[in-house]
């Protein structure tokens, strides 16, 4: 059963929270993604740039607009996802336990419903 | 045994095997509403069925292997469905031939429900649907029960069961106990939903389901075996009914005459709390039992012993801080130290407002001296009930 941890939390650079915390955080999440590997749990994982980068698209009245920053302008924010493939609910929260961030920011898990194997949608169990 | 208790004697041994075999269906397919509906669906073809071919040898090996079909029959409709909408899946084919129910001995029905209570209790589970749940998938009742016994409407009862099933099967929440490093993290929700439905129980219109939640309480702490704050929540439970007084008018627990309890549950739950003694510091639970135990022990000695009271409030507060613990200490302490003192002890008025904090304040202004002030607080103790029995006691002139 695939689950997709995803990581929010404030976002940083290393000017704000220091050269130090900063080469911390990149080795936790160094760390966490060997962690997953030995488990043989890891499906694929992807550390996002910051939200200021983004550009989000919806229509609006039947118009299609794109603009730049994130859908929600909020204080946390979608910053990776870790896509893991375990038994049950319990193993992907243990592994989400240890998820770097997870002492600041929220880390959440949600079942996956289908992906893709070669563009073909296949059901998640 | 009188025929009225007899008659739920009864009730509660089919129930049980009822939550059993739920149980081992739902921790097999890993889908409690697809269990239950199974259930439902062997139970009603036994009604037609038994009256022309005789009730069969072993009834329950009957209902698990009919309920086991039934499940197998909509997983392969599922994967039919689910083949036909997305035509180049080859993996939902497999479904049909994996069968969980393979290795299951319909003779020898094991007990799976301490891994349901587990599921039930389960950190992704909404903790106001714990309960709930644990009364509709263990014990059997129908959601109209359960409704009644939390003062929701039936739909929406219905509803929330609905969805945290939902959930369970979607999620996957694995059907299983935890093990001994998860347990002192997952065994507090359980215990406080057990606890909960006997809570619930002293609600106007749940009076019945009391005996229910004693029994939840005793089928887990028969399952978990060595667990002492499980024993202790059972002789909670079981020492809190002995003293539940007639329904009518309202009666404090110090002005009850020990001869309207029923002695038998009280030496019930006396040997159950027994059972939770251990070296070391005491449980929250254990505390609460204790503190029930002193109370009971009244009937024997004609006074209540607020000393040994003060003591377990304290050490209750010291493990397991709680506005209500407090409160009942400040209430211990006005009757050792008097009223002023008790007055003293007690917190800073909450908000938002707490009626035990009232009914406290207004007994210990009355004990005071301070009849104005006291008549005040009685009023608002009043308000703040949802009980017609305690808000006319609090309003007696």
């Amino acid at each position: 059963m695939r689950y997709t941890i995803l990581l929010h939390y404030p976002e940083m650079t290393p000017e704000s929270m220091g050269e130090d915390a900063w080469a911390e955080g990149e080795r936790e999440f160094t760390a966490y993604a060997a962690t997953l590997q030995a488990a043989g749990a890891l499906i694929g994982a992807e550390v996002l740039q910051p939200s200021s980068s983004t550009t989000t698209l919806r229509t609006v009245d039947g118009v299609l607009q794109v603009q730049d920053g994130p859908f929600a302008d909020t204080k946390e924010q979608l910053g990776g996802t870790f896509v893991v493939d375990v038994p049950d609910l319990d193993a992907a929260i243990e592994l989400a336990r240890r998820a770097p961030g997870v002492s600041w920011g929220a880390v959440e898990v949600r079942p996956g419903a289908l992906y893709t194997v070669d563009g073909v949608w296949t059901p998640n169990a | 045994m009188s025929a009225a208790r007899a008659r739920a004697a009864a009730e509660r041994a089919a129930r049980d095997s009822y939550g059993r075999l739920v149980a081992l269906l739902a921790a097999q397919s890993g889908d409690l509403a697809l269990a239950e509906d199974a259930l439902a669906d062997a139970f009603e073809q036994a009604l037609t069925r038994w009256p022309d071919d005789g009730v069969p040898r072993n009834p329950d090996a009957w209902l698990l292997t009919v309920a086991r079909n039934r499940i197998r029959d909509v997983w392969r409709s599922a994967a039919h469905r689910r083949t036909a909408a997305l035509p180049d899946d080859t993996a939902s084919a497999d479904l049909v031939h994996e069968d969980p129910l393979a290795d299951v001995d319909p003779a020898a029905i094991p007990d799976r429900r301490l891994a349901l209570l587990f599921v039930c209790a389960h950190p992704a589970i909404a903790p106001e649907v714990r309960t709930p749940l644990m009364l509709q998938a263990v014990l059997g009742l129908d959601s109209a029960q359960v409704a009644t016994a939390f003062a929701v409407s039936p739909s929406a009862m219905q509803q929330r069961l609905v969805r945290a099933k939902r959930r369970i099967a979607r999620a996957r929440v694995p059907f299983v106990v935890p093990d001994r490093s998860a347990m002192a993290e997952r065994l507090p929700p359980v215990l406080e939903a057990v606890y909960a439905c006997a809570a619930v129980t002293w609600r106007q219109g749940a009076h019945d389901l009391a005996g229910e939640a004693r029994h939840l309480a005793l089928v887990l702490a028969a399952l978990l075996g060595d667990e002492p704050e499980a024993w202790a929540l059972a002789a909670l439970v079981t020492l809190s009914l002995a003293r539940r007084q007639p329904a009518g008018a309202f009666v404090p627990l110090d002005e009850q005459d020990p001869a309207t309890w029923d002695a038998d549950l009280l030496a019930e739950g006396e040997a159950l709390l027994r059972r939770a003694q251990r070296p070391g510091v005491p449980g929250r639970f254990r505390l609460e039992a204790a503190i029930q135990a002193v109370h009971a022990d009244r009937r024997r000695t004609g006074r209540t012993d607020w000393a040994a009271l003060r003591t377990l409030y304290v050490a209750l507060d010291a493990v397991a801080p709680s506005l209500g613990g407090r409160v009942a200490l400040a209430a211990v302490v006005g009757r050792l130290d008097g009223a002023d003192a008790g007055l003293a002890a007690l917190p800073p008025e909450p908000s938002p407002a707490f009626q035990p904090w009232w009914a406290t304040r207004a007994d210990l202004l009355d004990r005071a001296g301070h009849g104005v002030q006291a008549a005040a607080a009685f009023r608002r103790a009043a308000e703040l009930t949802d009980d017609p029995d305690v808000r006319a006691y609090l309003s007696r002139p």
